[in-house]
């Protein structure tokens, strides 16, 4: 860390300083665009993403602190923020045709996206606890607005009347908890704070009470068990467009949360809270995969399959050795393709009037739609963690990474209950090619959605067969 | 004489007292905001007396930054529950329950 800031510095922050200047600029340009020429607010942002993700790819992969520390560029943060660019693109081109047909296609939705990916960008980089709080607070104020952005449903503006109270919970304790490490250690900045918990013993009484804070907020943020209530209803309550945002991009910000506080600040304290993330992940696994087999509403299924995701991303982190860090992003990263795919798929068969958000809309698919119902076999085959696809990797690879610190017993009760979890991800197979179709099942018409989504469901295939260049591409970015 | 240990407990106090607020309360959905307010204000509590203490003034540049994010964070709260009176034309707590499971 140096004490002066130079030009290094601002070459560093050009993607951040691009996107916020290009996010501003669609906002203010939106006002002025009348609602026939709304898809030039969506061009744009769709090249704001492009340029901002060149920009992120010229940065330098050398770990560099700078502006006081307050910023941390290097490899991991240049991957995050390369795969969310991809992710939140990926949302605007799914999500396009949904908004038109019920009206909202609106600039708000791209704004705050934009907002949320810069959000994301943040905590990707923050190199102090003060950065990671105004990156949260930026990702989760925009979420909080997407999620009540269909202003004439009901569902809606109770869903996010409920994430916001949960939400602010959950800053508040996360908030608590950097008060007191503050107090204990005199910092905010994460690297000094990693030589000063080591000089101060690691299970000094007042960091542990910290600690227990900032882990209730990360379990929430993260939707981990028992702070996992507002998932399923903000899932279920907001439009399909939006969960499909929710449901994908912010994963890769609470890992990077989880990586830069927890790994990276308290490394030397990972004894105390590898114990709370025990509690957290297998709580997560568990209700996660037994709740979803009850579920009847797929946007609800699928957000208890998120909780249950968690669980295995945060057993990657808790490991506390770089391979299982390694493992929890490769897991992230795979996570948030399958989950792209997933709710794409309820967004592709969803018309005006009708959201195909229920098990049952899924009769006979296969008959009507093979293709994509081989698509939707792939995703929730992935997911579900069979062999060649990508999820089954990932979650061998954190399986390995506890196994190398000894919790047997955890891997053994995370793998039995990734048994009971396909059972639901099953009956979806079932549902669309051995049950005989009820009503009409419509595909949506447009080429670049249908397109990009069997490009989503191979790509889950591809990953998994040729998943070593991807581990390779971690391993790269940790080095 | 009034030391850190006062300032903590009082922060402490401040905090349960928003929380137990968020879940006690049935009523009304501007009180939840209140009890949010009163949260942040309370960690703002515990950051300046550390600040102080340790006689290292980033506490309290911190707590300039929980104001500005509070300010703006209850400004989105007022405006879903506008949205959500539109759609109720009431803002009690209890009439939360459209979605179940």
């Amino acid at each position: 860390m140096t004490n002066s800031i130079t030009a290094l510095d601002f070459t560093l922050i050009r993607p951040e300083m691009f996107l916020l200047a290009a996010t501003c600029l669609v906002l203010i340009a939106d006002l002025f665009i009348t609602d026939r020429h709304r898809q030039l607010s969506y061009f744009a942002s769709l090249l704001t993403l492009g340029v901002t993700a060149v920009l992120v790819a010229a940065t330098p992969g050398e770990p560099h602190r700078v502006f006081h520390g307050m910023f941390v560029s290097d490899g991991v943060a240049r991957l995050l923020k390369l795969v969310t660019c991809g992710t939140v693109a990926a949302v605007f081109l799914y999500s396009r045709d949904y908004l038109i047909k019920r009206g909202l296609f609106r600039g708000e939705y791209f704004v705050l996206a934009l907002f949320a990916c810069f959000g994301i960008f943040i905590m990707a980089s923050a190199g102090s606890l003060l950065t990671m709080y105004l990156g949260i607070e930026l990702l989760a104020l925009s979420q909080y607005s997407l999620v009540a952005f269909d202003r004439d449903s009901p569902v809606a503006a109770e869903s996010a009347m409920k994430y916001f109270v949960l939400g602010a919970i959950a800053s508040g304790a996360l908030l608590y908890g950097i008060s007191i490490i503050y107090g204990v250690t005199g910092t905010f900045d994460l690297a000094e704070l990693a030589m000063r918990v080591d000089v101060i013993a690691a299970n000094k009484v007042g960091l542990l009470f910290g600690l227990a804070f900032l882990m209730a907020g990360i379990g929430f943020k993260f939707g981990a068990v028992p702070f996992h209530m507002w998932i399923p209803d903000v899932y279920h309550g907001a439009p399909t467009s939006v969960t499909l945002f929710l449901g994908a991009a912010p994963k890769l910000a609470y890992f990077a949360l989880a990586l830069r506080v927890l790994a990276e600040g308290l490394g030397n304290a990972v004894l105390a809270w590898q114990d709370m993330l025990v509690v957290l992940a297998l709580l997560s696994i568990a209700v996660g995969n037994v709740v979803a087999v009850a579920q009847t509403n797929l946007k609800r299924m699928l957000a208890y399959s998120t909780i249950s995701n968690v669980g295995f991303i945060l057993l990657g982190i808790l490991a506390g050795t770089p391979f299982g860090y390694r493992a929890a992003l490769f897991y992230t990263i795979a996570y948030v393709i399958m989950a792209l795919g997933s709710f794409a798929m309820i967004v592709l068969l969803s018309r005006k009037g009708f959201e195909a958000d229920r098990i049952e809309d899924f009769r006979g698919l296969a008959q009507k739609h093979p293709w994509f119902a081989w698509m939707m076999l792939f995703l929730m085959v992935s997911t579900a963690g069979v062999p060649p696809f990508v999820g089954f990797f990932a979650k061998l690879y954190v399986i390995q990474a506890i196994l190398s610190v000894g919790l047997t017993w955890l891997a053994i009760a995370a793998v039995l209950f990734s048994v009971v979890g396909a059972f639901y991800y099953l009956r979806i197979v079932k549902v669309m090619f051995f049950d005989a179709p009820t009503e009409e099942v419509t595909v949506n018409p447009g080429l670049g959605i249908r397109v990009l989504l069997s490009l989503n469901a191979l790509g889950v295939l591809a990953l998994g067969i040729f998943n070593s260049s991807l581990v390779e591409t971690i391993s790269k970015a940790f080095r | 004489m009034i030391g850190l240990p006062h300032f903590l407990v009082l922060a402490g106090v401040l905090f349960s007292i928003a929380v137990a607020g968020i879940f006690l309360n049935r009523k009304n959905m501007i009180v939840l905001l209140m009890c949010i307010e009163l949260m942040l204000l309370a960690v703002n509590f515990n950051f300046i007396a550390f600040s102080r203490w340790l006689g290292n003034l980033d506490g309290q540049v911190f707590v300039f930054f929980i104001l500005t994010v509070a300010a703006a964070e209850s400004a989105i709260g007022l405006a879903i529950l506008v949205v959500v009176f539109r759609e109720r034309r009431g803002i009690n707590v209890d009439s939360l329950d459209a979605m179940r499971g």
